[in-house]
């Protein structure tokens, strides 16, 4: 192609790039860092509320503070960037106010299970009807490289200097003994398998998480000397294994170790409001009114 | 619920709260504020209404901002050590310009304290708790009655100006049983939240006009198609983060004077003999019920004495305790805490007249004897 024909199709793409009506352009570029491992979990997620005919008007996007927590500014939908740790329990307000909604926090390991583990197991222990996607990338991105409750034995971080010596959590792991319905774990090149896990999601009723292992390439890959970003994007993909309904214990992630991935929990169990719904029509009869939509088989039921 | 009732202000908190459309709170058990959610709890369930008790108080304060977002006229109640931990998201709430009500009924503090004994100490930690500049609307109780009548109207200015509101009850207040009446629905008045008449496609959400209540943005809530975006970061009319200095004046400017430009219409204040009077008393909450006997019997022997008495306490009524102030002689103001209303009536009445505080430390009320030693000194 020539050089003006090369031109004429980035000019088209640019144009009419299918993804466009879901995102803020007048926010474009970006912050995010060159091969930073969060730009294909935006497109994998907007691919899958296209796919699966979300209605977007009633799709709300929560964030904390972070790297990841900066996704909602991009998404042109209801999009919250709230507290750091947060995002969790602003969206349980957020569902429990107007169950109609479909709400989806997208934030970081950080945010998520440092700071606002608390919300993140007690949301999962209530099956709340809210969908998390965590981006980890091992590592605080944003403040500048330091420790996370996800970095691996051994990884270099800004507060980690000699090598970290924490023991780190299992994201699915800890999901799943709280009670999370739905519990996978990809990588942010495996672009058709995290689609199909957004597109499940969006489709599921109650506490659904999604882990995205990917590559910090400003601080994480720099600091343990693992190439550029592109490359560890590669190697994490590559070294991953599929391990589709494999025991949820048995998914630590060690330092540039085998990364075992898939689908580990998928059930369905009463979402925190019919449980409530139910117990209180059993409670009060017909005085009380149901509260928010119907679970789906019930819709006629009195 | 209409009718005569014997109620705590606790309950009555609750009461107002239901009169006034709230649907949502997230709150956390904490004393002695436990009974105003538990209130909530026993009546939501009938009335169109959903509540969680969240895993703390951090949590409780972000999810009733979430569901003021959601449309939802939402509360959360708490008392100093909760308090404390929703200073965190206050600061949200008052960047998003997301209306909610905090309900505070204060014990003895710091930390733990005197988790079941009365306090005023959290008065300044209403007004500066939350970091970075901004202007908060709180109104203090002083009867199981006025914690259902303030409890509307900390909804409604909160639905008017955009802004979290905190209901400062106290625990004597809070736990004090006396006849609350509740009018009926229709003579009660409650603001509705003014959503925006733009389309989307036109709407911003901080987009304001140039003076009064014009610094107030439309109002959009989820789900209705807006799509739009907002932060917690200093961010211009579209919401989008904006890293200047020159955003940063402009916004918290904005966020300020919606409150301090209008604070006339937000204040309101109670005042009793203050013509003529050599001395005023001011006072809020529990400690302006303690004053009265004291006030009378400073009466009885010819002092003339005036009270002010403070309903809203943030904004502070500073243009009408300067003018008082050029006029007596001094201020006494007894507090449950050992001195912070007293230190904004003393800036304001800028050396026009002594300010006397009559300090207590919590735990327990004044003892009137000590008001009345303060009124008859500032007579002097």
């Amino acid at each position: 192609m020539t050089k003006t024909a090369e031109k004429a199709v980035e000019e088209k793409l640019m144009k009419d790039h299918p993804l466009e009506p879901y995102l803020r352009m007048d926010r474009i570029p970006h912050i995010w860092c060159p091969t930073c491992g969060i730009g294909t979990v935006v497109s994998c997620f907007i691919q899958a509320v296209i796919e699966t005919a979300t209605d977007v008007d009633k799709l709300c996007i929560v964030s904390g503070i972070g790297c990841t927590a900066r996704v909602p500014g991009y998404l042109k939908m209801d999009s919250y960037h709230t507290t750091h740790g947060r995002s969790i329990a602003f969206a349980t307000g957020l569902k429990l106010a107007n169950p109609e909604l479909e709400v989806v926090v997208i934030s970081g390991d950080g945010d998520l299970i440092a700071i606002g583990g608390n919300h993140f197991i007690h949301a999962a222990r209530r099956n709340l009807d809210i969908k998390v996607i965590c981006v980890n990338n091992f590592i605080y991105g944003m403040t500048g490289g330091q420790v996370a409750p996800t970095t691996p034995l051994t990884a270099n971080c800004s507060t980690t200097p000699y090598g970290n010596s924490e023991t780190p959590f299992s994201l699915p792991y800890l999901a799943a003994s709280c009670g999370a319905t739905y519990v996978a774990r990809w990588t942010s090149l495996h672009i058709r398998r995290m689609t199909r896990a957004f597109n499940e999601v969006l489709r599921k009723r109650g506490f659904s998480f999604v882990e995205v292992i990917a590559p910090c390439s400003t601080l994480y890959a720099r600091r343990n000397k693992l190439g550029t970003g592109l490359s560890l994007l590669k190697y994490y993909h590559d070294n991953s294994e599929i391990a589709h309904g494999h025991d949820v214990k048995d998914l630590d992630i060690g330092y540039q170790e085998k990364i075992k991935v898939g689908k580990f929990i998928d059930e369905d169990k009463p979402t925190h409001i019919d449980r409530a719904n139910v117990w209180h029509t059993k409670v009060f009869g017909d005085r009380y009114n149901w509260y928010g939509p119907k679970p789906p088989g019930m819709e006629e039921a009195k | 619920m209409t009718g005569n009732h014997y109620l705590d202000g606790d309950y009555a908190a609750a009461e107002g709260c239901l009169a006034a459309g709230c649907r949502f709170s997230a709150g956390y058990p904490i004393t002695p504020s436990t009974e105003v959610f538990e209130r909530l709890t026993q009546r939501f369930p009938l009335c169109g209404g959903f509540y969680i008790q969240m895993e703390d108080e951090l949590g409780s304060m972000a999810a009733i901002i979430g569901g003021s977002w959601a449309g939802k006229k939402s509360v959360t109640i708490t008392s100093g050590p909760g308090f404390s931990l929703m200073m965190e998201n206050l600061g949200l709430a008052v960047m998003h310009e997301a209306p909610c009500v905090v309900v505070n009924v204060q014990r003895g503090g710091p930390s733990t304290g005197l988790p079941t004994m009365v306090g005023q100490a959290d008065m300044m930690q209403a007004k500066w708790g939350s970091h970075g500049d901004y202007e908060i609307i709180a109104l203090a109780p002083s009867s199981p009655q006025e914690c259902f009548d303030y409890a509307i109207k900390c909804f409604n200015l909160a639905e008017k100006w955009r802004t979290p509101v905190l209901l400062m009850m106290d625990e004597c207040v809070g736990h004090m049983t006396e006849k609350v009446v509740i009018p009926p629905a229709d003579e009660i008045e409650v603001e509705e939240r003014p959503y925006t008449k733009k389309k989307p496609g036109e709407y911003l959400p901080y987009e304001v006009g140039e003076s009064g209540q014009d610094l107030v943005p439309d109002f959009a809530k989820a789900g209705d198609g807006y799509r739009y975006h907002v932060t917690g970061l200093t961010h211009d009319a579209r919401g989008y983060p904006v890293m200047t200095a020159e955003c940063q004046d402009e916004t918290i400017k904005r966020l300020i004077n919606k409150i301090k430009l209008n604070a006339d219409e937000i204040i309101e204040i109670e005042e009793e003999q203050t013509k003529g009077a050599q001395v005023v008393v001011v006072s809020y909450g529990i400690s302006y019920r303690v004053a009265q006997p004291a006030v009378d019997r400073a009466r009885a022997e010819g002092i003339k004495v005036g009270q002010m008495r403070l309903i809203t306490v943030w904004p502070f009524p500073e243009k009408r305790i300067t003018e008082l102030a050029k006029k007596i002689k001094a201020y006494v103001v007894p507090e449950i805490n050992l001195g912070q209303v007293a230190l904004e009536v003393e800036r304001c009445a800028g050396g026009h007249a002594k300010t006397i505080p009559v300090t207590h430390a919590g735990g327990w009320v004044h003892e009137v004897d000590d008001v009345y030693a303060a009124i008859k000194e500032a007579a002097k």
